[in-house]
């Protein structure tokens, strides 16, 4: 579409969109949110290039393409699965490290937050690739 | 006594929100235009937030704010995106 209002917004207005990806990533563990839904909202951060732009200008700038990140998301999720074994019990157990860092304060990372990573990048790129492949003339 | 008013308030709030849910619903389902329905479309992901939010003050957590902006962020892409195709069918009929 060639809006110029839109295509002005959409420079400032997607970044809020990858903004409350970010957050429904991280305090997902806790509270409402989680991986997929991030995924699907950083999704919608190019979706709303792709409808202020064409999704074919917006394919060709993007520098990952979506099937990249499924997979980089599929190996972080596998990457997950190994911390379990070394501790001592099973596959998928998950291992908390406490981290003191001086700006933010005590945080926990562990392997469930890499799995939600990995479950972040399949989404988006799953969705990437639908809309992709819709949005082609054939 | 407070609380008293609050219980009220939040009352009076889901009947006018459910009112307001129920006109915005007959414009869906009749607007003579898809215009109409768009923006009925919209105001129904508007009043949904504002149940969400009330709910919210009801259970005294402030974690369902978050829900209702996401929601908000939804449902602009998705009226977003149902203009632009409408304006591409029109300019194909043209």
């Amino acid at each position: 579409m060639n809006s110029i209002i839109l295509q002005l917004a959409a420079k400032y207005l997607k970044i809020l969109f990858l903004l409350f990806a970010l957050i429904a990533l991280i305090r997902g563990h806790n509270y409402p949110g989680g991986g997929f839904i991030g995924g699907l909202l950083a999704a919608l951060y190019i979706v709303y290039d792709s409808l202020a732009f064409t999704s074919q200008q917006i394919e060709k700038k993007l520098r990952i393409h979506p099937e990249q990140y499924i997979g980089a998301g599929l190996l972080c999720a596998l990457l997950s699965f190994i911390p379990g074994i070394y501790s001592g019990s099973s596959l998928m157990k998950g291992v908390w490290l406490s981290l003191d860092i001086p700006v933010i304060g005590v945080t926990k990372l562990g392997t469930p937050l890499l799995f939600d990573i990995g479950v972040f990048l399949t989404v988006m790129g799953v969705t990437l690739l639908f809309l992709f492949t819709l949005s082609t003339k054939r | 006594m407070t609380q008293n008013i609050l219980d009220i308030a939040v009352l009076i709030c889901f009947l006018c929100m459910l009112i307001a849910m129920l006109l915005a619903f007959v414009r869906l389902v009749r607007g003579p235009s898809m215009y109409d329905r768009i923006a009925a479309i919209d105001f129904i992901a508007s009043i949904t937030m504002g149940f969400i939010l009330i709910y919210s003050i009801v259970i005294k957590k402030s974690m369902y704010v978050d829900i209702a902006i996401i929601i908000s962020l939804i449902s602009f892409i998705g009226t977003v995106a149902i203009s632009t195709y409408l304006k591409l069918n029109i300019k194909k009929d043209e």
